[in-house]
C-alpha cells in the first residue's frame, strides 16, 4: 500500500496529473477560439459581399478537406516559418544569405521565434499556442460549416417579420437570425466538441507532453536498474485508466450538453420548444 | 494532491525563472526512453549516460544547457526546424544520417548489436523486432528471409517479442543487457553483431560553430579520460571503451 501511494506520488507521475491540466487548458482555450473561427468563416460564408463569400467559403472547403493529421504536420511547420520569415524580412534587411539552405531553414538569430537561446519554457508556451491555433483552425472550418447550416435554418418568417418592422440587415442579423441559431447549430457542435476532447493526443506531434504520452511512458515495463519502482508492462492498466477518463469527461460534456439544449429551445418554433411550452 | 501539483509547477516556473537569468540557452534533444543512455527516471526528469555525459559538455564549453525530449522518429526533422539545437540520444552515426545532419566525433566506440529472444529461435526465417528508423532495422532488411517488424519505441520491440508477435529483438547490445538481466526468461541468442560507427551528437548544417564547441569538449574528455570512467560507470564494464 506505502508502496503504492510512494510510486502514484512520483515526479513522473506528478507530471503525468499536470498534463491532464495541460490537456484541459488546451481546451478550455481551443473550444471559444473555434467557435470564434467558425463564427467569422460562416459570417464571411453568407456575406453579400462576394471576396469575403469566397475567402468563407475556401476556408471551409480546404480545411475541411484534408485530413488532421497532415494539417498537424503540414501546416504548424508553414505557420512557424511564415512568422519567422515576417519578423526575418522586417528586423534584418541586409541579411546576404539564402534562406533555404539545403534542408535547413535559416534566419538570422533575432527572428528567431521564439529566440534561439530562451529557455525550454518559452519554447513550450509557444508550441503550446500553436497547437492551440491550429486546432482552432480545423475545428474553426467545421464550425464554421455548422453555423453556416444553423443560420439557413432559423424560419425565413422570423427575418421577414423583422424586416417588416423596419430593422436593417444588421439589427436583423445580430438580433433576430444570430440569437436563434443556436438550437439549430448545437447538435452539430456538440458532435465537434465530442470529436476534439479525443483530439488531444495529436498535441503530441508538437511536442507538447500530453496525456496519452505520459501514460505509454509510465506503463511501460521498467527494469530495477534505472528506478525505484520496476514493474511489468503496466500500459494496459495506464490506458484503461485513461478511457474511463475520457468516458467520464465525455458524459459529463452530454449532461452540460443537454442543459444548454433545454436553456435555448425555450420559446423555439422548433418540436422541443413546442413541446416545452405546452408542457408549462 | 492539488496542492503537491500547484507546488510542483511553481516550483518548475521559478526554477527555469532562476535559469532564464543567464542569457543563452542551449536545448539539448534527447528520446528519454532508451536506457541507460537516455531515460526519464522516477523524478521525471532526464537521466542516464547522455544526461551525465550532456552536462559534463556543457560546463566544460560553460553552455547553459536544457534537456527536451522528441519521438525517435521525429527526432532529426525537429532538430532542423530549429525545436532543440543537438540530439544526443543514442545515435549512431551513419552515412545517410550525415546527409540530413552533421555529427561530431564519436562519445562512445562502434558498440555491438544483439538479438534476444525467449528460448532458442532460429534467426534465418524469424520475425525480428527493431525500432523504426535504427541501424538494427536497417540490418534486419538486409537479413536474408528475416522479416522486420518496426516499433516507435525500443520498449514496445520488447514488449512484442515477449508477447510473441515477433520472435527476436535486435537492438544495441547495451540497452539489452538489464533487459536480459531482469527478466528470467530472455536471453541473448547468436552472435553480436558490430553495427554502426559509434554514436555522436548530431547538429544542424547551418549550426558549424555549436557542434565545433561540443566537439572540443568531447576531445578533452577522451584525453583525460572522463569519458572512459563515464562509459563504465553508466554502460558496464564489458562494452567497448576509448
Amino acid at each position: 500500500m506505502t508502496w503504492l501511494i510512494c510510486y502514484l506520488t512520483t515526479g513522473k507521475h506528478l507530471a503525468f496529473y499536470a498534463s491532464f491540466g495541460t490537456v484541459l487548458l488546451l481546451l478550455a482555450i481551443t473550444a471559444p477560439a473555434a467557435l470564434a473561427f467558425g463564427f467569422a468563416g460562416a459570417s464571411a460564408a453568407r456575406s453579400r459581399v462576394a471576396p469575403l463569400r469566397w475567402i468563407g467559403k475556401t476556408y471551409i472547403a480546404i480545411v475541411r478537406g484534408v485530413p488532421d493529421i497532415a494539417f498537424f504536420l503540414f501546416f504548424v511547420l508553414a505557420l512557424d516559418i511564415f512568422f519567422e520569415w515576417i519578423r526575418h524580412e522586417i528586423k534584418c534587411p541586409d541579411w546576404d544569405q539564402p534562406i533555404w539552405q539545403g534542408n535547413d531553414f535559416v534566419v538570422c538569430a533575432a527572428a528567431k521565434l521564439p529566440l534561439g537561446n530562451a529557455p525550454q519554457w518559452v519554447h513550450e508556451t509557444y508550441g503550446f499556442f500553436l497547437a492551440v491555433l491550429t486546432f482552432a483552425i480545423v475545428f474553426g472550418a467545421f464550425a464554421a460549416n455548422v453555423l453556416f447550416g444553423a443560420m439557413r435554418a432559423v424560419p425565413r418568417a422570423q427575418l421577414e417579420t423583422a424586416e417588416a418592422y423596419g430593422m436593417s440587415r444588421r439589427q436583423v442579423y445580430w438580433r433576430i437570425l444570430v440569437p436563434q441559431m443556436w438550437i439549430y447549430a448545437l447538435p452539430g457542435l456538440s458532435n465537434l466538441w465530442m470529436v476534439l476532447i479525443k483530439a488531444t493526443p495529436l498535441l503530441f506531434l508538437l511536442g507538447v507532453e500530453d496525456i496519452v504520452y505520459w501514460a505509454r511512458e509510465l506503463g511501460g515495463a521498467k527494469t530495477p536498474r534505472f528506478t525505484d519502482y520496476p514493474h511489468p508492462d503496466w500500459r494496459m492498466w495506464y490506458f484503461l485508466f485513461l478511457l474511463v477518463f475520457y468516458l467520464a469527461f465525455t458524459r459529463v460534456s452530454e449532461i452540460v450538453l443537454d442543459r444548454i439544449t433545454t436553456r435555448l429551445r425555450h420559446g423555439q418554433a422548433t418540436i422541443g420548444g413546442t413541446a416545452q411550452r405546452s408542457a408549462t | 494532491m492539488k496542492h503537491i501539483i500547484l507546488g510542483a509547477a511553481a516550483l518548475a516556473v521559478c526554477a527555469s525563472f532562476a535559469s532564464a537569468q543567464d542569457d543563452s540557452v542551449v536545448r539539448l534533444g534527447t528520446e528519454g526512453a532508451y536506457p541507460p543512455y537516455n531515460f526519464i527516471n522516477d523524478a521525471g526528469e532526464v537521466d542516464g549516460f547522455e544526461r551525465a555525459l550532456g552536462d559534463e559538455l556543457c560546463k566544460r564549453a560553460e553552455l547553459n544547457c536544457e534537456w527536451v525530449t522528441n519521438d525517435w522518429d521525429s527526432i532529426i526533422p525537429n532538430l532542423v526546424s530549429g525545436n532543440y539545437d543537438a540530439i544526443i540520444a543514442g545515435m549512431s552515426i551513419t552515412p545517410e544520417r550525415e546527409e540530413v545532419v552533421d555529427f561530431t566525433q564519436n562519445y562512445t566506440p562502434p558498440s555491438p548489436s544483439a538479438f534476444a529472444a525467449m528460448g532458442d529461435v532460429d534467426l534465418s526465417g524469424a520475425v525480428i523486432a527493431a525500432q523504426t528508423g535504427t541501424i538494427q532495422a536497417a540490418h534486419v532488411t538486409g537479413m536474408d528471409g528475416a522479416t522486420l517488424l518496426e516499433y516507435p519505441t525500443p520498449d514496445e520491440t520488447v514488449a512484442a517479442m515477449r508477447a510473441g508477435e515477433a520472435d527476436a529483438v535486435l537492438s544495441d547490445k547495451d540497452y539489452l543487457i538489464p533487459v536480459v538481466e531482469g527478466s528470467d526468461d530472455i536471453q541473448f541468442i547468436g552472435e553480436d553483431i558490430p553495427l554502426g560507427g559509434g554514436i555522436g551528437m548530431a547538429f544542424r548544417k547551418s549550426d558549424p560553430e555549436l557542434r565545433e564547441t561540443f566537439d572540443a569538449a568531447i576531445q578533452s574528455m577522451k584525453d583525460d579520460g572522463t569519458l572512459n570512467e563515464m562509459i563504465i560507470e553508466h554502460l558496464g564494464e564489458d562494452s567497448p571503451r576509448f
